[in-house]
C-alpha cells in the first residue's frame, strides 16, 4: 500500500498492544514529507495511537508495547541509540486540546529553543519566537502583549499558539491530533488555513474525525478501523473512488 | 400486575412484549405531591446550610475561648513590677573605685564585689528587716548593671529600679496573698512600685526563679529545631514524591513503599521520639538534648505528610502540561523541574506548613530525646543543649510558683505567634507561586 515517494517517514508492520489487548494490527505506511496526511476513522479505530507510535509518545505509557519497524529518514526511530528527547524536537506534536503552559505567550514559544539550545542569544530567540509566531497565523494578533499568559488566550488562539510552539524548535515533521475538535469553525478555518500554509515546510500528519476536513487539508488519506489500516490513497481517490466497501460505508455516514 | 412488562427488553431472559411499556400520561408539575417535594427540597437545603454555618460558628467560637484564656492569663507575663530601691553606693562598703570599673577588668572586679549583700541590706534599710525578701532574687543584677553603665554612682546614693519578688509581683499584677497584698500597698503608697514591660522575658532563659525566667532560650531552641527539620524533611519528602509520582515503576515494591509512608504518617510521635534515640543518640552518638537530634527525629515525622501531601500535589498537575513539555523535547527532568513542580509546589507548600506546624507543638518524642532538661542557657550551635516551646510550656506547667503560670500563658502565646508567623510566610510563598490558569 506504500506509495513512491520519498518517504519522510514510514512505518511497517507496526502492532501496538494496550497490556493484553492489540490496538494497532499490522499497520504499513509511509509518509511523504511534501504533503499532508489525514488518519481518518471511526472512533477507538487506533488512529491517534498510531500517531503518538510516530513520535514515541506512547513510551510514556507503561502498558503499551509497539512492535514493528518505524524509520525517519531511514533512521530506526525505536533503536537503543534514538535519542527520544532529539526524536520529539523533529517529530513535533500538537494535541487535541489546546495545551499552552501557563506561562506567558513568549515563554510558550521560546521553552522548545532554549531547552534545546537553538538560540545564540536574546536577539535570536526574539527572532524565532517572532517567525514562529508569523508563520502560525498569531503575531499580529498577540505582539503586543507577549507577556501575557498563553492561557489567555481564546480557544483557537491558544491551538496556533500549540503550533507555533511546535514550529519553534523546526521540526521535519508535526503530527497534529484531532486539533480542531475543540474549536469553534471559524477556528477550525484559521487552523486549515495554516495546515494549507505550513504544507512543504513540514510533513504534516492530521488525525481527524471530520472528513470534510480531511478532504480539504490532505493530499493522502488512510483510513483506519478495528486497529487496522482499511485503505490508504490520495485524499481525492479516497473520498470519490474508494476500492473498499467499508470505506465507502464510513465516508458516506453509514457508521462512525 | 406482574412486573413483566415493565422490565422488558432491559432484563435477560424477560420476555419482550411485541407492544412495548404503554405510553405514559405527560407530567403534571404542579401537583400536591410535587408542591411538597419542592418544599421539602428547599427545607434539605436551607438545613444543611444552617448546619454547615453552625459547625463553622462553633469552631471558631473554640478558636476565640482559646485566644481570649490564653490572652486574659498570659497578658501579665510580658509585664514585671518593679521596685525602687535606694542604695547608698557611698557608704556601701563595696571595695571598688570608679577606676576600677573603667578598665578592661570591670567585670572582674564587679564580680568579686559583693554586690549581691549590698542590695539584701539595702533592702532591709528601706523596707524594714524582711525587705530582702521584697526583692527578687535577681534583682543585684539590676544594680551591677547600673553601677557599670555609670561607675560615678559609686560616691553617691542613687534609686534603682529592681524587679519585685515573685509573690508581690503576683500581688501586684493580680490577686496575690494577703501578706504581698499588704507589702504591695506599702510600696503604692510610697511610690516605690512600677509595672512595665517584661524585656528580660524575651531575652533571658529559664530559670528557676519566675521573675528571672524568659522564652528567649526556648525560642532559639524551637527556631534551630524547625530549621533542621525543614532542611531535612523538605528536600527529601519533596525527591521522594517527584520520585514515586513520575519516575517508579508500577509494581508491588512501590505499593508497599506506598502503604509504609501512609502508616508513617499515622505513627504516634512518641514512637518517632523512641526511634531518634535509640538511632541518633544510640548509633550515631550525636549529643542528648541537642537540637540537631530533636530537628532529625521531628524530620522523621514530618516527612511522611509532605511525602504524601506533594503525590497528591503531583497528581494534580495535568497531564496534558507533561504531553505538552514531552511534545517539544523536553526531557523527563526537564519536565519534572520546569513544568511538574512549578504547578505542583502550592500544594507541596500546604502540606509542608501542615506538617511543620505539628513537629512546632510535638513535646512528647523530644522528650525522649532528653530536651526536657533544664537549660538555662540559650544555645549557640545546632548541638548545644536546647529547649524547645512546647517542652518549656510543658516544664512551666508542671512548677508550682505562682509566678509561672502566668509565664505559662505567656510561653503559649509566644508560640503561638511563632506558628502563625511561619504559617503566614508560607501563605505568602504559596501565593507568589500559585500559577493563575
Amino acid at each position: 500500500m506504500s506509495i513512491p515517494n520519498q518517504h519522510k517517514i514510514s512505518a511497517q508492520h507496526v502492532n501496538v498492544w494496550y497490556g493484553a489487548k492489540k490496538a494497532i494490527d499490522d499497520v504499513s505506511l509511509d509518509f511523504g514529507s511534501d504533503h499532508v496526511t489525514s488518519l481518518i476513522g471511526p472512533s477507538g479505530c487506533g488512529k491517534s495511537t498510531f500517531l503518538r507510535t510516530l513520535n514515541r509518545m506512547n513510551d510514556t505509557i507503561p502498558a503499551a508495547k509497539v512492535e514493528g519497524d518505524i524509520t525517519l529518514d531511514g533512521e530506526d526511530i525505536y533503536a537503543p541509540e534514538m535519542d527520544v528527547v532529539q526524536l520529539r524536537a523533529r517529530v513535533g506534536m500538537v494535541f487535541q486540546k489546546p495545551n499552552p503552559f501557563p506561562k506567558s505567550i513568549f515563554e510558550n514559544v521560546a521553552y522548545g529553543p532554549r531547552i534545546h539550545g537553538l538560540a545564540g542569544n536574546k536577539t535570536q530567540l526574539g527572532e524565532i519566537v517572532e517567525r514562529s509566531l508569523r508563520r502560525a497565523g498569531l503575531w499580529d494578533e498577540v505582539k503586543d502583549r507577549l507577556t501575557d499568559s498563553g492561557t489567555a488566550l481564546s480557544g483557537g488562539q491558544q491551538q496556533r499558539l500549540c503550533i507555533a510552539r511546535a514550529i519553534a524548535v523546526d521540526p521535519e515533521v508535526i503530527l497534529m491530533d484531532e486539533p480542531c475538535s475543540a474549536l469553534d469553525p471559524i477556528a477550525t478555518a484559521k487552523i486549515e488555513e495554516l495546515i494549507h500554509e505550513l504544507k512543504g515546510r513540514y510533513a504534516i500528519v492530521i488525525v481527524t474525525h471530520n472528513m470534510q476536513q480531511a478532504a480539504r487539508v490532505s493530499q493522502r488519506t488512510a483510513f483506519f478501523h478495528l486497529g487496522t489500516l482499511i485503505e490508504y490513497g490520495a485524499t481525492s481517490d479516497i473520498f470519490t473512488n474508494p476500492r473498499q466497501e467499508r470505506t465507502k460505508d464510513y465516508i458516506t455516514g453509514r457508521y462512525g | 400486575m406482574s412486573d413483566a412488562p415493565i422490565l422488558s427488553g432491559l432484563v435477560p431472559g424477560v420476555a419482550t412484549t411485541a407492544t412495548g411499556p404503554a405510553e405514559r400520561a405527560p407530567t403534571d408539575w404542579r401537583t400536591q405531591s410535587m408542591q411538597r417535594r419542592i418544599r421539602k427540597r428547599y427545607a434539605a437545603e436551607r438545613r444543611f446550610r444552617w448546619l454547615g454555618l453552625g459547625a463553622v460558628v462553633l469552631s471558631a467560637g473554640f478558636l476565640a475561648v482559646l485566644l481570649v484564656t490564653m490572652v486574659y492569663n498570659g497578658a501579665s507575663g510580658f509585664l514585671q513590677t518593679q521596685i525602687a530601691l535606694p542604695v547608698d553606693f557611698a557608704h556601701s562598703g563595696l571595695l571598688l573605685t570608679p577606676a576600677d570599673l573603667r578598665g578592661p577588668g570591670a567585670d572582674l572586679a564587679l564580680s568579686t564585689a559583693n554586690i549581691e549583700g549590698l542590695t539584701d541590706s539595702s533592702a532591709k534599710a528601706a523596707f524594714g528587716t524582711d525587705g530582702d525578701r521584697w526583692v527578687s532574687d535577681g534583682g543585684w543584677l539590676r544594680v551591677r548593671q547600673a553601677l557599670k553603665r555609670d561607675p560615678a554612682l559609686l560616691g553617691a546614693r542613687a534609686t534603682i529600679w529592681v524587679p519585685a519578688a515573685d509573690a508581690i509581683d503576683v500581688a501586684a499584677k493580680r490577686q496575690g496573698d494577703p501578706a504581698s497584698e499588704a507589702i504591695v500597698a506599702k510600696l503604692k503608697a510610697r511610690q516605690a512600685i512600677s509595672t512595665g514591660f517584661n524585656l528580660p522575658f524575651l531575652t533571658a532563659s529559664d530559670s528557676n526563679d519566675p521573675t528571672r525566667a524568659g522564652i528567649w532560650g526556648a525560642f532559639k531552641g524551637s527556631l534551630f529545631t524547625m530549621l533542621v527539620t525543614l532542611l531535612i524533611a523538605f528536600p527529601v519528602g519533596v525527591l521522594s514524591a517527584l520520585y514515586l509520582e513520575e519516575y517508579a515503576p508500577r509494581n508491588r515494591w512501590t505499593d508497599l513503599i506506598e502503604v509504609s509512608i501512609n502508616n508513617l504518617a499515622a505513627v504516634p510521635s512518641i514512637i518517632f521520639g523512641l526511634l531518634g534515640l535509640a538511632v541518633f543518640l544510640g548509633t550515631f552518638g550525636l549529643p542528648r538534648s541537642a537540637s540537631i537530634v530533636g530537628g532529625l527525629t521531628l524530620a522523621l515525622m514530618t516527612m511522611p505528610v509532605i511525602v504524601i501531601s506533594g503525590r497528591n500535589a503531583i497528581k494534580g498537575v495535568p497531564p496534558s502540561i507533561r504531553d505538552a513539555a514531552l511534545g517539544v523535547g523536553a526531557s523527563p527532568i526537564q519536565v519534572v523541574f520546569h513544568h511538574v513542580l512549578p504547578l505542583a509546589l502550592p500544594g507541596i507548600l500546604t502540606g509542608t506548613i501542615i506538617g511543620m506546624a505539628r513537629a512546632l507543638g510535638e513535646t512528647a518524642p523530644l522528650l525522649m530525646i532528653g530536651m526536657r532538661a533544664f537549660i538555662a542557657s540559650p544555645p549557640a550551635r545546632l548541638t548545644d543543649p536546647a529547649t524547645v516551646l512546647p517542652v518549656q510550656i510543658f516544664l512551666w506547667s508542671d512548677q508550682i510558683d505562682r509566678g509561672f503560670v502566668e509565664k505559662t500563658s505567656a510561653a503559649i502565646i509566644v508560640l503561638l505567634v511563632f506558628l502563625l508567623a511561619m504559617n503566614g510566610f508560607a501563605i505568602y510563598l504559596r501565593n507568589k507561586f500559585e500559577t493563575r490558569w
